[in-house]
């Protein structure tokens, strides 16, 4: 399986994600450039965490034009896979390759801590492999992750298995929302299930050193159901 | 062409109101042979004030110990410390103070203090990998406290986590003396290989001259000189000489910096903090012996028609100032256009020694750069000092004078909730702390970060201390517990202290009383770095932090802060505090002395402010640190924590909550219980030990001869004390964790 992350400026996960993939995980990794347009032929594009052009305006907003967002599009319309993190779902949503938008937190603050995460859709592959009785643990960083979508969208997400991660407390209960997302939801994946998002960083939880692997499941869910 | 004959000649007058001394303006005549014109005397303004020349206190400084085998630069020789690490790699790290502007204008003031402490790092070619804050506030109950503190914590999170270089530790303290002057003290420690190291320094005439980065504006103009200065009701007025931050800019000027850094198109390279373009020109000539010649309206301005003297006293962040080799000028521009960053060329290395300013083909200054600068000919004071009254009134504190309380549980309890002690986490949860992949302390609590050194064996460990309320009560004692609790935090990981930086936050340095709190503070800086063989790296002196209030000067506490950092040899033995289970016996380390002097409990609870710092031995902290180095090396305990502020029963509590258990302890007859509990006597350790290594452990303290005392075990939840219940740890995570929180937003 080959990966490309693509460095925007102002990203600033793209060196972890790197290291995770290639160093961890041990999977084919290129860096891409966000003034290119080449994908140098990856199955699957990651938008990494960070502040793209600064997130002056909305988070995500302006990342959207770059020049390699447009192979992105292409890529993603030929069912080619795609994963934003954070500010890369963030980007995802404005580009419309996701339904949704990422509000606010709903306390107005930047909030970095650990959360739980529950694994929902059956049917997408960085879910498939989790097991939907556990939590798990993953960081959040973010000012703007609260997930918003209309009731129209939000019905045709459950019914299409689209929703992948609600957040919940250790117990696995869904009484923990740490930005006020809409039904707890902490990421979601496209109707065709090749383009997903998701708040949590689980390359941050993916190192020994740290302590905390539970986002390697993550990646090998992906990894083993990309092509199915 | 004359410069005197073009420009109007400066008076004495308008020098002093730069800042400037008449004395000093004479000193100006001097060494340019005439009078200096306004712009000139401007130069002179900010190089010589205190921020930039730090001459009321090199005097002092250059008595710090600053040699060791693990110096590859010492202090003063670059714009940070660089210290071998092993396998090819050195840290350099530093801490830098943004008072002055955090008092006006939190947000910009806070944000501006994180980017220009990473400029100092990466400029040298280090990438920044880790930071920490010290930060102090006044009275939490007050309004503007509540908005200093939700502006400080937001500027610094706002520029560090777009910045994208996570903030692992810090402390924040809470006391009157800081009601107008908060504290914002910045710490950055970047890796880089060892060699590759890029020097402030400007050599080879003819080379090219560049400035990279952001655009030049009016901000921050005169910000040296403002920080030089006590803070007034008319403060407001320099709000101008507040800078603007643009983190990611920054980020991006880290990348085409360290990218630029892999070529050798570099000469030298310094960031622009203070004074700017003068500052870094006159430096940079200054250690390399040559002169500049600087065409300032070649620099890239935000706005049009900006003065000269404008252009060259701007603190417009995000900018650097590069020497590149000649005919090496396109790798730069390459690099810098793919960052889509500005890099104009703006003049070139001379022989002279001296500094040309130009401005639209005129000849706007001439100056030379030597006598500029720290170590050139920049003025160095002997100031007096005077031992204040309230020393010897605090010295005769004694411990009879508080009855002993019957209450103990419920002092324990307030003790949970009060600022300085209970958890920052309202604070700190606004810092991303995990970008980097790198902080180990995320999911392994401990006494310092440690952090990760991808792809070695190594952990880099570092910690931010200063108790001020124990310097103020005696400067000598309580800087000498500074270091040693920075070092203690170290050995509590698992590391190896190496070195420190230092950032020292006093009153004003005219002072007497203030010099002498200063004097005494570098004395028992001296005393302990010796003692742990951490040398200084550098750091930064802030004086004036004080505010004149109908005529009455108020000080903030003297506050030494110590940034230090250590080295944990093999990462997979770092030490976390956390109790890890039930039936895990408890040890202190150290001795149980009658004192409360100083603590959260007496001031904070008793509100006793009037008293002698606590008890400590130098000596004694050196065997106890020396013993805890030796049983985490030989594996005897499975968790360490020093006693600090709220003494040991807030230590206990500590390692209790993070995997939610308890403890079941008792005291010593032979020490008040209150004392016994919440004094903060100095050099205790607790740590917890698994029944099956006990005899190995009990051996093994048995042959250091350091006292220790078995206090008790770990439990499920409950916290009991001589069999009287001390509550539930779920309660006290709840009063500990939404304390702060609570207080600020009600």
């Amino acid at each position: 399986m080959k990966f490309g992350v693509i460095t925007f400026p102002g990203s600033n996960c793209d060196q972890d994600m790197i290291y995770v993939l290639q160093t961890i995980l041990k999977q084919e990794t290129v860096n891409l450039w966000h003034k290119d347009s080449d994908l140098q032929g990856v199955d699957c594009v990651v938008l990494p965490g960070g502040f793209s052009y600064g997130d002056y305006l909305r988070s995500g907003a302006i990342a959207q034009y770059s020049p390699i967002m447009k192979s992105v599009q292409e890529h993603a319309a030929n069912g080619g896979y795609v994963i934003g993190i954070c500010n890369g779902f963030q980007i995802l949503t404005e580009s419309g390759l996701l339904p949704g938008a990422l509000l606010h937190n709903n306390s107005q603050k930047f909030i970095c801590k650990n959360i739980f995460l529950r694994p929902v859709s059956s049917s997408a592959a960085i879910t498939r492999e989790l097991d939907e009785e556990q939590v798990y643990k993953i960081p959040i960083a973010h000012a703007e992750g609260r997930y918003y979508a209309d009731q129209k969208t939000l019905k045709e997400l459950v019914s299409n298995d689209q929703i992948l991660f609600r957040y919940c407390n250790k117990e696995g209960e869904l009484n923990a929302n740490p930005n006020g997302s809409l039904d707890n939801i902490a990421g979601v994946c496209n109707a065709r299930k090749n383009v997903f998002g998701m708040m949590p960083h689980p390359e941050r939880a993916a190192d020994e050193n740290l302590a905390n692997t539970d986002g390697v499941k993550l990646f090998e869910s992906l990894i083993a159901n990309m092509n199915n | 062409m004359d410069v005197e004959t073009q420009s109007n000649q400066a008076t004495v007058e308008q020098a002093i109101e730069l800042g400037l001394l008449a004395e000093e303006y004479d000193q100006i005549v001097e060494i340019l042979g005439r009078k200096p014109n306004f712009t000139e005397v401007s130069i002179f303004s900010v190089m010589w004030s205190e921020h930039c020349s730090y001459k009321n206190s090199i005097k002092w400084l250059k008595t710090l110990p600053k040699d060791g085998p693990q110096m590859l630069v010492k202090a003063g020789e670059e714009n940070a410390g660089l210290v071998d690490i092993g396998d090819g790699l050195a840290c350099a790290f530093k801490i830098e103070s943004h008072n002055h502007p955090s008092a006006l204008e939190p947000y910009q003031g806070a944000a501006t203090g994180v980017g220009g402490i990473n400029r100092d790092i990466f400029t040298m070619g280090a990438r920044p990998i880790a930071q920490l804050n010290s930060l102090r506030f006044g009275n939490l109950d007050l309004p503007k406290t509540k908005w200093l503190v939700k502006g400080v914590t937001k500027g610094i999170g706002d520029y560090g986590n777009s910045f994208g270089i996570p903030i692992v530790g810090g402390e924040v303290m809470f006391d009157e003396s800081y009601n107008t002057n908060p504290l914002v003290n910045a710490f950055s420690a970047g890796i880089m290989r060892a060699g590759d190291m890029i020097s402030a320094t400007a050599k080879g005439p003819g080379n090219p001259v560049f400035i990279v980065g952001s655009s030049t504006g009016k901000d921050g103009i005169h910000g040296a000189a403002f920080a030089s200065k006590d803070i007034t009701e008319e403060s407001a007025n320099d709000l101008p000489a507040v800078q603007v931050g643009d983190p990611f800019q920054e980020k991006l000027l880290l990348e085409a910096t360290l990218e630029l850094a892999k070529t050798d198109a570099v000469v030298g390279m310094q960031d622009m903090g203070a004074a700017g373009i003068t500052c870094s020109t006159s430096e940079m000539s200054a250690a390399g012996n040559v002169g500049m010649t600087i065409d300032l309206s070649k620099v890239p301005t935000r706005q049009e028609n900006m003065k000269d003297w404008e252009i060259l006293l701007s603190e417009s962040q995000e900018r650097m100032l590069v020497v590149v080799e000649k005919g090496k000028e396109e790798i730069v521009q390459n690099i810098f256009d793919k960052w889509d960053l500005n890099c104009a060329q703006i003049g070139e290395v001379t022989d002279t020694g001296v500094l040309e300013f130009w401005m639209n083909g005129e000849l706007t200054a001439t100056v030379p750069a030597e006598p500029l600068v720290l170590g050139g000919g920049a003025p160095v004071y002997e100031r007096e000092y005077v031992e204040p009254a309230y020393y010897e009134e605090f010295r005769k504190f004694d411990i009879n004078s508080v009855p002993e309380p019957d209450n103990l549980p419920e002092i324990a309890n307030k003790l949970l909730g009060l600022p300085n002690i209970a958890s920052k986490r309202w604070i700190y949860e606004q810092y991303d702390s995990m970008v980097g992949t790198c902080n180990m302390s995320t999911n392994a609590p401990s006494d310092a970060a440690v952090v990760n050194i991808k792809d070695s064996e190594k952990a880099l460990t570092m910690t931010v201390d200063c108790n001020s309320r124990y310097v103020m009560a005696d400067p000598e004692k309580g800087t000498s517990i500074a270091v040693a609790e920075a070092a203690r935090n170290i050995v509590c990981t698992g590391g190896e202290p190496l070195a420190i930086t230092n950032c020292l936050n006093f009153g004003n340095p005219y002072n007497k009383e203030c010099y002498w709190q200063f004097v005494g503070a570098i004395n028992g800086m001296r005393k302990a770095c010796e003692k742990f063989n951490t040398p200084v790296t550098g750091g930064n002196v802030s004086f004036y932090n004080q505010s004149v209030q109908d005529g009455v000067e108020e000080p903030v506490f003297p506050t030494p802060t110590i940034g230090m950092i250590g080295l944990v040899e093999n990462k997979s033995a770092a030490m976390s505090l956390d109790f890890k289970q039930k039936g895990d016996l408890i040890f202190l380390v150290g001795k149980s002395v009658d004192c409360i002097s100083s603590s959260e409990y007496l001031a904070n609870n008793l509100g006793i402010k009037e008293s002698s710092a606590p008890y400590f031995d130098l000596d004694e902290e050196y065997k106890v640190q020396n013993t805890i180095k030796g049983l985490i090396k030989q594996g005897l305990v499975n968790a360490a924590h020093d006693c600090a502020d709220g003494g040991l029963f807030v230590a206990l509590t500590e390692m209790a909550m993070p995997n939610e258990l308890g403890f079941d302890i008792v005291t010593d007859s032979e020490v008040r219980e209150d004392a016994f509990l919440f004094g903060e006597s100095q050099s205790r350790v607790v740590v917890s030990v698994n029944e099956s290594t006990e005899d190995e452990f009990l051996d093994f303290m048995i042959s250091s001869g350091v006292p220790y005392t078995l206090l008790g075990h770990v439990t499920r939840g409950k916290m009991v004390v001589d069999d009287v219940p001390f509550g539930f740890v779920q309660d006290a995570i709840k009063i500990y964790n939404n304390a702060i929180g609570t207080k600020l937003e009600g």
